[in-house]
């Protein structure tokens, strides 16, 4: 058996990449004009940005694996260790009451982040990954029976696909694939189509890590809940670049990670629909999410405390409210404006290098580049990238589903922030001609 | 911390990238071995022809980077003809090579043009690309010592 050699597909479809800039966008990342942004402020609130990577000033163009983190956040995760550090929910001294409240106050500023109903649907959690597990193991392990379907987009991340192949094997269940068009959208035809009385979970992403696609998923949950199906939304790469309003998508669970907008890791959130989060039994057990233990039985604390068992990351969700406040600050608008500036600006240029391809060319676009260089594997583009203190991430992205969908074994990514500048992008495609040039 | 790119992709390498010799399957009774790094995605297979004691061929296919295509390919090249036991040795130095601990400057030498993969050492996160044709190899020679193995 042979393994084939790769490039083929690299070279194959080098023209016919377009991206698609929509006259009239309905995505938040259109409306306000890019000067809004002082790029040149925001970059002086993140001290790393101004460190050099191999005697070069750093560019970093890998936010989707991981957000840079401000001073505010910084500041309240030092404040928290140094000044107020204290276990929660448990002691009656000065510390513990200090901890505590600055831990319950973030609920709120999350609640509102995600425009949820109620903060009590808001459980803190380790990140996006977790957040899934926990509806999988609990509401999935709870409900699904033998033949019942999960469908998933062909664009998810690992952290969405393997939690529900694991629960399927528990319970019978089946997953099953959403078909993605060429361009990296959702084949909204064939989700209709594998819809029926047998679906009782769908799960999508809201922005594709590895194309950069904003899904339809206000539509996407419409057509699952005319089938009775549950919407479960990975939000990891949407939460870092635009409003979140979990009550317009419709949907009914939505996770997200501190660590890719700009707070701390270990953090992230899950909201869920408290309808569905009261009739869920706690995935783990442990302390604070029980009313009463005795050994003729337990009884589980209300929401959020029945989720999360244990002490949590205590500083690292207050530096998560501090991520929080500070992305309010610099606002959504401005934000979406700027990084689609970058985007489109990022896309012309590196479409100018020969032998680019894209991958990922959905109409709805986040700042996320992603394209292979004929004859120069991901990797080695990398490294090259690398010594000019260029950071971008090579290789499957947690996606192998979208590499194997577009016969790729692994793109390169450049992925933006609102801190990013448009010089960055230019020593961006000064690397590519570069790696172009090593490998001639 | 100063690394030379040079260094790394030295012109033997990324000749070896761009033509890679023996790249070919072998047909049975060849035994052969798949290699996968769950990291990047690389995978690679290596074919040997084992004859007695010697490794009469090596072969390989797959997909990856500059610096694991290099690699099986001056592998390949390396260890034909050699014995069992000395392709097997070849394989740790090499390992001590990217990884930066060959002790003098005869014990590089003996590695001869596989000396050329010396820059890797300088950037651990591409040691497994360079090494991950030289454990599918040790795969390969210990399938072959088995003939009747099912795999
Ligand atoms: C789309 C998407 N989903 C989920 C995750 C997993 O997030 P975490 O590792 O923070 O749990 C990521 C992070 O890589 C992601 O990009």
């Amino acid at each position: 058996m042979a393994v084939d050699s790769g490039e083929a597909g690299t070279r194959a479809s080098a023209e016919g990449s377009e991206l698609t800039v929509p006259a009239t966008s309905a995505s938040p990342l259109a409306r306000v004009p890019a000067q809004a942004l002082d790029v040149a402020a925001i970059r002086r609130d993140f001290p790393i940005l101004s460190r050099q990577v191999n005697g070069k000033p750093l560019v970093y163009l890998d936010n989707a694996a991981t957000g840079q983190r401000p001073l505010a956040v910084i500041e309240a995760v030092r404040r928290s260790m140094a000044e107020e550090n204290a276990n929660i929910h448990r002691g009656v001294h000065y510390l513990s009451e200090v901890a505590t409240l600055e831990y319950d106050a973030v609920r709120e500023d999350a609640r509102e982040f995600l425009n949820a109903p109620a903060s009590h649907e808001v459980i803190f959690v380790r990140g996006t990954t977790e957040g899934i597990n926990l509806v999988a193991q609990s509401y999935g392990r709870s409900t699904l029976r033998p033949g019942d379907e999960i469908l998933l987009t062909t664009m998810e991340h690992h952290s969405n696909i393997v939690p529900w192949q694991i629960v399927a094997g528990q319970t019978g269940a089946v997953v099953r694939a959403i078909p993605i068009t060429d361009a990296g959208e959702v084949d909204l035809d064939a989700y209709r189509k594998l819809l029926s009385p047998r679906t009782r979970i769908v799960g999508v992403v809201h922005i594709s890590n590895a194309l950069g696609t904003i899904n339809p998923v206000a539509e996407m949950t419409r057509l699952a809940h005319e089938v009775g199906a549950v919407v479960v939304v990975d939000g990891a790469q949407a939460a870092p670049h635009m409003a979140v309003d979990v009550q317009a998508l419709g949907c009914d669970f939505y996770a997200c990670s501190s660590h890719k907008m700009f707070g701390p890791t270990g953090v992230g959130m899950l909201w869920g629909r408290s309808t569905l989060l009261e009739s869920m039994p706690p995935w783990q057990g442990g302390g604070d999410m029980i009313h009463t233990v005795s050994f003729s039985g337990t009884t589980f604390a209300p929401l959020p405390a029945k989720f999360e068992a244990g002490t949590p990351a205590i500083a690292e969700v207050i530096g998560l409210g501090a991520a929080i406040r500070y992305l309010r600050g610099v606002g959504f608008d401005a934000i979406g404006a700027w990084e689609h500036e970058l985007l489109v600006r990022a896309t012309e240029a590196v479409r100018e290098v020969p032998g680019i391809r894209l991958v990922g060319t959905a109409r709805e676009k986040a700042g996320v580049l992603a394209f292979t260089l004929a004859g120069v594997h991901p990797h080695d583009l990398g490294t090259i990238l690398d010594a000019d203190g260029v950071a971008i991430r090579a290789g499957h992205h947690c996606a192998q589903p979208v590499m194997e969908r577009f016969g790729v074994h692994a793109t390169a990514r450049a992925s933006f922030a609102f801190y990013n500048t448009l010089e960055e992008i230019d020593v961006l495609v000064r690397g590519l001609h570069r790696a172009r040039e090593v490998f001639a | 911390m100063s690394r030379d790119l040079d260094d790394l992709y030295q012109s033997v390498i990324l000749d070896h990238n761009k033509t890679p010799r023996n790249f070919r399957e072998l047909p049975p009774p060849a035994s052969h071995a798949d290699g996968h790094n769950p990291l990047c995605g690389d995978r690679l297979t290596v074919w040997v022809d084992v004859d007695g004691d010697t490794v009469k061929d090596v072969t390989f296919l797959g997909n990856g980077c500059a610096i694991s295509k290099a690699s099986a390919s001056m592998m390949t090249a390396a260890v034909k003809g050699k014995s069992r036991a000395d392709a097997m040795a070849l394989a740790d130095e090499f390992q001590k090579l990217v990884t930066g601990k060959l002790d003098g400057a005869a014990e590089r030498k003996a590695l001869g043009k596989l000396q050329a993969l010396a820059g890797v050492s300088d950037y651990p996160v591409r040691v497994k690309c360079a090494s991950l044709a030289w454990h599918t190899l040790k795969a390969a020679l210990a399938g072959a010592a088995e003939p009747m193995s099912t795999e």
